[in-house]
Order: structure tokens, then sequence, then C-alpha cells
């Protein structure tokens, strides 16, 4: 495998908005919603180009919610946009009864998504969206690592018939998938080819577990690193291959520790194949204002986090 | 709209209301009261104000929608569906069973026709029936979204979103009803939580309010009429339907004690006396 490297930096909710305004211009199905943050979600160039297909809401979320899945009724795809915790939180009845249950053609995106919101702090940084999300029956929960992925992502997910959630972040990260992919939901995509241990990684993770990687191979270790960016349906033979071969596991994400990548993986190897397992996650606690880079420190979830998870998982061998 | 047969859809109301009394008396559960009070709005809906297509499509374009937000009234809807054409009417004898596509609310995934959005949890058919609206309009589709909604669900927050966003975005092609009995679960509106002056708070949302008598079926379809010709004029509408909860059965009407409770045998014996059977029962 080529290394991977990176010339650019953007946000993953630019992604999103190209994303939108591509799909815009290919499936006049497609319409989209926003709850008075449209600036924020990148959602600008849609409603300048497709006024009549744009809806402000104004903030009323759990209305937002309801009127997506009355506009499936008649053909529509509509992409909803606001927060990670308004979009999931929330609404999480609107979404369970109207949505998932009624099992409406929704797409629920939603930016600034964990600890990298940063310095608005603890009520705006949901860290428990993919758990609640995943435990929803017919939703499909999408977490993509970069640019690239974020605005392929929300291209596929037009052409998947069912409710998604698609999550990204505020902050500007490498790009270093490529521009032309073509984006499978539930596939889970080898990054780094390893022997020694296998990274699971999700979203703003996957870069750090990229990093964390260099560092392990310097001190002799070989690392597998595994971008799991659909959490939900879950690549459980892709997970069983890499484990197959490594006989240890690390995982990695912006989230709680309880309910979400960690969690739907050690699932995974407790039904079929234990081994020994580490998660970088945040542990049972809400954040607090500061930088990105600060945070993920502080909040234990950044590369040198995840090197040290690996040197541990690999004693428990 | 053609006249309506007014003593075709009473009969058709008499034969729903003991659907309804069988249906829950079977089960022992569901939820009668209402059921019985918004019995004339569903016969005159689906039998005489709708345009609607058969068999049942989910997409319903070109034809009019109707959204059902207070889902816990299904009897009186699972009644009128099978008896206007959407299934059978057998199928009536397995509501709230297992396997059944009769769910004690309504729902989408068992596939039952006629229901497009499952509900139950109250406060948002509204939002769903404006999306669906906005959606016609999408589509050039000139027909009408229906929804009811119950005025103790009024007390939802999402309503009032939801009754915002409509007037500001010109959803004049929806006709929202509110059954109106004053009553809920734990006792009548006005002692639970006090719904004022509706027409003035609907008034001022921007809008069009009528008010009718829900009980009534040639004055129900006089103000669904009057509803119908005041749609497409940049306003959504409200119907503000007085209602008698338990109405056509003397020791029913006009209490909340029969909102979710189910008639024993004698009960049952003692409803069916006053209620002709009209089609036969299922």
């Amino acid at each position: 495998m080529t290394k991977l490297t990176y010339t650019e930096k953007s946000d993953t909710r630019s992604g999103f908005g190209d994303g939108l305004l591509e799909l815009g211009r290919t499936n006049p199905n497609v319409v989209g919603l926003c709850a008075d943050l449209i600036g924020s979600l990148k959602m600008g160039a849609f409603q300048k180009e497709f006024p009549e297909r744009f809806y402000q809401v104004g903030i009323a979320e759990a209305n937002m919610m309801g009127l997506a899945a009355g506009m499936t009724i008649g053909g529509k795809i509509p992409f909803t946009g606001t927060f990670a915790n308004f979009s999931t939180g929330r609404v999480y009845d609107q979404i369970r009864q109207s949505i998932a249950y009624s099992e409406k053609n929704v797409k629920i995106c939603a930016s600034h998504a964990g600890l990298t919101l940063g310095e608005d702090g603890a009520t705006h940084q949901i860290l428990e969206d993919l758990g609640m999300m995943k435990m929803l029956p017919n939703m499909t929960v999408i977490n993509p690592c970069d640019y690239n992925q974020t605005k392929a992502a929300t291209i596929a997910i037009a052409d998947h018939h069912g409710p998604v959630y698609l999550r990204f972040g505020r902050p500007k990260v490498p790009i270093f998938t490529p521009a032309d992919q073509k984006f499978e939901i539930g596939k889970a995509l080898k990054m780094i080819e390893g022997s020694d241990v296998t990274i699971f990684a999700t979203g703003h993770l996957v870069w750090e577990a990229i990093e964390a990687e260099a560092e392990l191979e310097a001190a002799g270790i070989s690392a597998e690193v595994i971008n799991i960016h659909t959490i939900k349906p879950l690549d459980v033979e892709a997970i069983l291959e890499s484990v197959s071969k490594t006989g240890c596991v690390v995982t990695a994400e912006e989230h709680q520790m309880n309910g979400g990548l960690g969690d739907s993986v050690a699932q995974v190897l407790a039904l079929n194949q234990p081994a020994p397992l580490e998660m970088v996650a945040v542990n049972d606690s809400f954040g607090e204002s500061g930088t990105p880079a600060q945070l993920m420190t502080k909040y234990g979830i950044d590369a040198k986090n995840i090197i040290a998870a690996a040197k541990r998982v690999i004693d428990r061998k | 709209m053609t006249q309506p047969n007014i003593a075709e859809l009473e009969k058709v109301a008499s034969q729903v209301r003991r659907d309804i009394l069988r249906m829950v008396h079977a089960v022992n559960s569901g939820h009668p009261g209402a059921s019985l009070g918004c019995t004339e709005f569903f016969t005159a809906l689906y039998f005489h104000v709708l345009n609607k297509k058969l068999p049942f499509d989910m997409d319903g374009q070109g034809e009019d929608l109707f959204f059902l937000s207070n889902g816990h009234i299904s009897p009186v809807w699972y009644s009128v569906l099978a008896r206007s054409g959407y299934f059978e009417v057998s199928e009536l004898a397995t509501f709230r069973k297992l396997d059944s596509r009769l769910q004690g609310h309504p729902a989408t995934e068992e596939g039952l026709p006629g229901i497009r959005i499952a509900s139950g949890s109250l406060g948002q058919g509204l939002s769903v029936a404006c999306g669906a609206a906005q959606a016609k309009k999408l589509n050039g589709d000139s027909s009408l979204v229906y929804t009811l909604m119950g005025d103790g669900e009024l007390q939802e927050g999402q309503v009032w979103e939801a009754a915002m966003y409509a007037p500001h975005h010109g959803i004049d092609n929806l006709i929202a009803n509110v059954d109106f009995n004053g009553q809920q679960i734990d006792g009548p509106t006005e002692k639970v939580m006090s719904l004022l002056d509706l027409k003035a708070k609907w008034q001022s949302f921007g809008w069009e309010v009528i008010e009718s008598n829900g009980n009534d079926m040639k004055g129900l379809i006089d103000s669904l009429t009057l509803a119908k010709s005041l749609t497409g004029k940049g306003k959504p509408v409200m119907n503000l339907m007085r209602t008698d909860m338990g109405f056509g059965v003397d020791f029913m009407v006009g209490t909340h004690k029969w909102h979710g409770v189910a008639p024993n045998d004698e009960q049952l014996a003692d409803a069916l006396s006053q209620l002709e059977e009209t089609l036969g029962d299922y």
C-alpha cells in the first residue's frame, strides 16, 4: 500500500455541503431542510441553486423530522441538516416513530458531532449519537473520515432507500482519501495493512489511527488500520478477517465508550472470535470548552492514546 | 363533491360503531371513546370527502391523503378503511392480536393498506401532513392533505412548531382537524391543561379556522365542504370539530372514562342494542 499523506485540510461538513449541491444537480427528488443553521451545515450553495427544493424550518427540529418523513410520501428524498445533538437526542422519538419505524427515506445529516466541535462546550458536543442511532431498527449509521469521503457518502446515501444517519464535524482535518472514491455503504476500508494489531477507527479518528500507525511502525509494531465508516450495518466479515490475522484489536472513535463503535466491535468479537480489545473513546464523561486538539488529548482520543492502547492490547495477546 | 346521501352515511357510521365496540371487546383493550366520537368524521371523510384511489399506493400521487396523528383511535380508522375497500372486513377480527396488520396503534411495517405513517406517540402528525402537502406542491399535484389530532394532543410542543411552519410556507393544500371533545386520559382538558381559546390560538398563528359539530353528519359534511373551499388561498385550514367522546352509546358518551377501556360482555350487548347492524358484522 502507498503511504497515506495529505496536502490539504478541509471540514467534513463542507464535504456534505458540496455533495448535497451535486445531488441537487443530478437528482430532482433531493430536497434540503435546515433548522436555522444553513451556514454551519454548508447548505447555502444548495439553497441558492435550488430555492424551490430547500426548506428553512426555523429552530424546530422535531417539526423538521416530521416534515421530512411526510415529504418522502410522494417520492422526495429529504436531507435534514442541523447539529448532531439536535439531530438525535432532541428528536429521538420523532425519528423512532415517524422515520425509522415508518421506514421513511429520510437522510438525517448531522454536523458538529463530538468533542471537535470545540469551544461551544458539552451542551453541543454530543458523544452519544452513534449509540442512539444504531439501536434503531431500519437505521443505517455512517461516520465518514474526511472531506472526500463525506462528499462521496452524501451522494451515495441518496441511492440507498431507507433512513440514514450521516455524521460529520466542524474542524478542518486532513484530506487523505481519494476525490474519485465510490462510497459503498457497509464496506469497511483497509487503509494500512499490518499483522500485529488491528485498529478499527471511525470518523475523525481514522487520521489519528494513521498517525499512530507510523509511530508504531517506527517502534517495530505492524498495525493494520481499517476505516469503519459505516457503524451500521457493520462489516462483520472484514472485522473477523483482520482479527484472524492480528489477534487483537483497538477501536477508536469520537464517542462515548458506551454504545459506540467499540461496543459494536466487542459484540462481533464476543459472538464470533474472542480477542483482546482496547477502546479509545470518551469514558462516561461529558466534554467541555477548549480547542479540538486540547479536548482530544484531555479526553484520551488522540493518536498517542491509540499507540498506548495498541501496545497494551498486544501485551494481552 | 357529489351530493352526500346522509341516510346512507349514517348507516355506515352505525356499523362502524359496532365494529369499534366489537374490536376492543374482543381483545379487552383499545380506545373506544374518541373512536366513537370521531365516527362521523371518518365516515364522511372516506365515504364522501376524500378523492382516494384503490388499490392503496404509499406515494398517493394524484389523490387526497389522510394522516391520523392521535393514533390510539385506530379502531375507527381500521373499520372505515375496511368498510371502504382498503382491506377485507374480516381482518378486523385480528385487531391487536399477534401477527396482525392491525396494530394497537397504526403502523406501516406490516403493510396495512391505508396507513402511510406510524402514529401513537402524540404530536407528530401535523408535521408529517405539512411535509406531504409540500411534496404534493413540488410534484404539481393539486390534491389535498388531511390530518386529525386530538385536542389533548395539542399540549405537545411539536404541534405548535408545525402550526408556525405551515402558514409561513404558505401550505394551503392542507386541512387539519382537531377532535375537540374536551377530554383526555386524566380528565377534562380544562382541568388537566387548559386549551383556552383554540380558535384564537390557531388564528393568531395564521390559520384559516372554521368550527364544526363533528357528530352531526350533515353539518360536518357542510363544514368539510367549506374547509375545502378555503384551500388554495395561501393559508392552511383548521377545522375545530366539537365532538362527544363515546357518542352513540348512552353510557359512554361525554366522559373520559371510556378513553382506553373496553366494554365487558354485558356492556357490549347493551351498546350494540343501541346501534343498528346495517352492513353486517365482520
